[in-house]
C-alpha cells in the first residue's frame, strides 16, 4: 500500500485519525520522560539534602501560595557569573524532596536557591513586609499580611507530612506527631523565613562552585 | 418540525462562546496591564493579598490561555466542524454543557488563584478539584467534536479538523499526566513528581500546551477561516498534510529547551534543541501555505480589516516560530533565559498571532452568525493599527529589557569580578517597563474597540438559522 492510499484511509476514518495523533504525539514524551522517572542521579539526594521540617514545609507552601516563583528562580546555572553572584550551581540531588519543583522561569528578582544564611532573619522580616525599607529601588511587592496570620492558617502540617510520606519522603511517626505543635506561636512570616534560611544548604560543605 | 431542526447548524452556542471569549480577553488583558503597572509602581497593590503580583500574574496567563483562547477555539471549532462535515453538532446539549461548564471553571478557577490555591506549575496552576473538572469537560468537548466528525456527510476530514482534533487529544494527555498529584486539602496538593523529574514533566506540558493549544489549535482556525475569507482553496493541501504530521511529531520533543543549563541530563537538552530547530520546517511550511493562499486575493486585503488581521497574524506567527528555535540554542538561551526576552517572545505569539487571528476571525464570523453587517469597518481598521502598534512596542520593549538583563547579568570584568549588581540592573529596566505598560494599554484599547463593535453588531440579535447545504456527490459519504 502506498503512503498516499494509507493516508487516504486515515483522513477518512475518525478512529484512525485519533489513533494516529495519539501515537505520533506520544513518542517524544515517552523517550524523554520515561528514562527520567527511573534516573538515579535525579532520585538520590546529595549529601546534606534532607526533608523539610514542618515549619520549613509550611514556609515553602506559603512561598508557593504567594507566587514567589513567578519572579524568583531557584536554579543556578553552571556559569562563572552565576556562581559568583549566587553560589555553587544547582545539582539535581538537591531537589529530590521538592514537590512541586520551584526552579521558575523568570528573574524579575534574583535567584534564591542559595539565599539560605545570606541575610539575617530580621533583615528578611523587614524586607518581606516592606522591601523598599532595605532595598531602595526594589520593585518587589510587600507582604504585610504574612506577619499577621498564624502559621497554622497555612494548613495542618501533620496532614502535609503524612501525604508526603505516602510519596516516599522519610518522615518518622514522631515528626508527624509533633508537626502541628511546631507551628504554635509562629506567624506565617516566621515559617517563610525558616524556609528561605534553609534554601540551598543541601550541598556538602566541600563543594564551592 | 424536528426534522427541520435536525438540519440546522447549532450556531447560537458559537455566538455565546464568542461573547465569553471577548469578556475574558478584556478581563485578562486588564489584569495584564495592571500587573505591568505594578512593575513600574510596586506599591499599587495597596497591601492587599489579592492584588499581589504573584497571584495576579497566573490569573492573567490562565485568563488569556484558557478563558479567551479556549473559548475562542471552542467557538471557531464548533462553527467550522459543522460546516466542513455538513452536519449539525453531535449531542448539542452536551455542547451547551461544555460551553457553560468551561466558563464556570474559568470563573471559579480565577477566584481560587486570587485565594492562593495554586500548584505553581506554569499554565497548570489550578488545583486538583479544577484539574478533575477540566478533564471531564475536555472529554465532553472531544465527544461533541469527534462525534460530529464521525457523523459527517463529506468523505474526507478537512485539515482544520485535524488541528482541532490534535488540540483536544494532546492537551488531554498533557493535562492528565502533568496534573497527577496527591490532594492534601481542597486547595492544596503535592505533585506526584519531585524536583528535576517534575521539571521535565512540567515543561513537556508547558511547552506543548503552547504547541497544541496556542499554535496547533489556532492553526485549525487559520486553515478554515483564511481560505474561506480569501475565497481561495488552500494553496497546497498536500503541504498542509505533511506539515501537520511533522508538527504533531516534532513539537512534543522540544519542551526541555526550557531547562538549558539545569540539572537535567545533557542528552535530553541536546535532543530538545535539535527538535526545536527541526520544528521550524513544519511551522514555516504552514505559514507559507497561508500566505500563498491569500496572495491571489490581495485586492481584498486592502479593504477588509478581518483579512488584514489574519494575514498580519501569520507574519507574527512566522516571527515567533523563528525566534523560538533560536532561543532553544544554548548560546542564545544563556542570554535570554530568565529575562524579559521570554516575556516578549510569548507576547509576540500571544498578541501578534493568537489574539490577532482571533480578532480577524471574529470580525469575519460574527456578522455572518447574526446575518448582518459589521457595525463599523472604520473602528475595525483603527483596531487593526492599534493592535499592530501595541504588539510592536511591547515586543521591542521586552527585547530591549531582556537582552540588557541577559548580557549585564553575565558581564564580568578583566579579573573575573561581576560588573553590575542585580539591583542596579533591575532598576535600570524602568523605562522598558514603562514602554511595555503603554504598549499594553494600546493593545487593550484596541480590544475594547472590538468589544464595542461586536456588541453593536450583535445587540438584540441571535444567531440566524442556517440550513445544512446539500452535499456534492463527488465528496459525499457513500452510505
Amino acid at each position: 500500500m502506498s503512503a498516499l492510499s494509507l493516508h487516504k484511509k486515515i483522513e477518512e476514518n475518525t478512529g484512525l485519525l485519533i489513533f494516529g495523533i495519539l501515537l505520533v504525539s506520544s513518542i517524544g514524551g515517552l523517550v524523554q520522560i520515561l528514562p527520567m522517572l527511573g534516573h538515579d542521579a535525579m532520585e538520590a539526594a546529595t549529601a546534606n539534602t534532607r526533608v523539610y521540617s514542618a515549619v520549613e514545609l509550611t514556609g515553602r507552601d506559603i512561598y508557593i501560595r504567594e507566587g514567589c516563583s513567578v519572579c524568583h528562580s531557584q536554579q543556578i546555572r553552571p556559569l562563572i557569573a552565576e556562581v559568583e553572584r549566587y553560589g555553587p550551581y544547582s545539582r539535581a540531588g538537591e531537589f529530590v524532596y521538592d514537590r512541586p519543583f520551584l526552579w521558575g522561569s523568570k528573574r524579575t528578582g534574583p535567584d534564591l536557591h542559595r539565599v539560605g544564611g545570606k541575610f539575617s532573619d530580621d533583615w528578611h522580616r523587614v524586607h518581606l513586609i516592606d522591601p523598599r525599607a532595605v532595598v531602595e529601588k526594589s520593585i518587589m511587592p510587600g507582604y504585610p499580611w504574612l506577619a499577621k496570620r498564624d502559621a497554622i492558617q497555612a494548613g495542618k502540617a501533620s496532614t502535609k507530612l503524612r501525604a508526603l510520606r505516602r510519596l516516599g519522603h522519610p518522615y518518622t511517626d514522631e515528626e508527624i506527631a509533633t508537626a502541628d505543635a511546631e507551628l504554635v506561636g509562629l506567624k506565617e512570616i516566621d515559617a517563610l523565613i525558616a524556609y528561605l534560611q534553609m534554601l540551598g544548604t543541601g550541598l556538602s560543605e566541600d563543594i564551592s562552585i | 418540525m424536528s426534522n427541520e431542526n435536525s438540519n440546522l447548524y447549532h450556531d447560537q452556542i458559537v455566538l455565546h462562546l464568542v461573547q465569553f471569549a471577548v469578556v475574558w480577553a478584556l478581563l485578562a488583558m486588564t489584569v495584564g496591564v495592571y500587573i505591568s503597572a505594578e512593575l513600574v509602581w510596586p506599591t499599587i497593590d495597596f497591601g492587599q493579598f489579592w492584588l499581589s503580583f504573584g497571584r495576579l500574574r497566573p490569573l492573567h496567563t490562565n485568563g488569556i490561555i484558557f478563558g479567551f483562547g479556549v473559548s475562542a477555539l471552542m467557538a471557531t471549532g464548533f462553527y467550522s466542524v459543522q460546516r466542513t462535515s455538513h452536519v449539525p453538532l453531535f449531542m448539542p446539549r452536551l455542547a451547551w454543557f461544555v460551553c457553560y461548564a468551561w466558563q464556570l471553571i474559568i470563573l471559579l478557577g480565577g477566584l481560587s488563584l486570587l485565594a492562593g490555591w495554586t500548584t505553581s506549575k506554569e499554565y497548570a496552576e489550578l488545583e486538583w478539584p479544577f484539574d478533575i473538572a477540566i478533564a471531564i469537560v475536555w472529554v465532553c468537548f472531544g465527544v461533541v467534536f469527534f462525534g460530529t466528525i464521525a457523523n459527517r456527510k463529506i468523505r474526507p476530514i478537512y485539515i482544520s479538523n485535524w488541528f482541532y482534533g490534535a488540540l483536544i487529544i494532546v492537551i488531554a494527555m498533557l493535562h492528565i499526566v502533568n496534573s497527577l498529584a496527591i490532594p492534601v486539602t481542597i486547595g492544596k496538593s503535592y505533585s506526584l513528581y519531585a524536583g528535576a523529574q517534575d521539571a521535565i514533566v512540567q515543561w513537556w506540558y508547558g511547552h506543548n500546551a503552547v504547541g497544541f493549544l496556542l499554535t496547533g489549535g489556532f492553526l485549525g482556525m487559520m486553515y478554515y477561516f483564511l481560505p474561506k475569507h480569501a475565497g481561495r482553496p488552500i494553496w497546497s493541501y498536500r503541504l498542509s498534510v505533511v506539515a501537520f504530521w511533522a508538527f504533531t511529531y516534532s513539537y512534543i520533543w522540544a519542551g526541555p529547551h526550557h531547562l538549558h543549563y539545569s540539572a537535567v541530563p545533557e542528552w535530553v537538552l541536546s535532543l530538545a534543541m535539535v527538535m526545536s530547530v527541526i520544528l521550524l520546517a513544519p511551522s514555516w511550511a504552514t505559514m507559507i501555505n497561508g500566505i500563498m493562499t491569500v496572495s491571489s486575493a490581495s485586492e481584498k486585503l486592502k479593504t477588509d480589516p478581518a483579512l488584514k488581521f489574519i494575514v498580519l497574524s501569520l507574519a507574527f506567527y512566522g516571527l515567533a516560530t523563528f525566534e523560538g528555535p533560536m532561543m532553544a540554542f544554548p548560546s542564545v538561551n544563556v542570554v535570554s533565559h530568565f529575562t524579559d526576552w521570554t516575556i516578549g517572545h510569548v507576547h509576540s505569539g500571544a498578541l501578534g498571532w493568537n489574539a490577532m487571528i482571533t480578532y480577524g476571525t471574529f470580525y469575519y464570523m460574527v456578522p455572518r452568525l447574526v446575518g448582518g453587517e459589521l457595525y463599523s469597518v472604520r473602528l475595525a481598521n483603527i483596531h487593526f493599527w492599534m493592535a499592530l502598534a501595541g504588539t510592536m512596542l511591547y515586543v521591542m520593549a521586552m527585547w530591549g529589557a531582556g537582552v540588557s538583563q541577559g548580557l549585564l547579568w553575565l558581564s564580568v570584568d578583566e579579573i573575573g569580578e561581576l560588573s553590575f549588581s542585580f539591583k542596579d540592573i533591575m532598576s535600570s529596566m524602568a523605562p522598558f517597563y514603562g514602554l511595555r505598560l503603554i504598549a499594553g494599554l494600546i493593545f487593550l484599547g484596541g480590544t475594547m474597540l472590538m468589544a464595542y463593535n461586536l456588541y453593536k453588531t450583535i445587540a438584540g440579535k441571535s444567531a440566524v438559522k442556517v440550513q445544512v447545504p446539500a452535499v456534492d456527490p463527488a465528496f459525499g459519504v457513500s452510505s
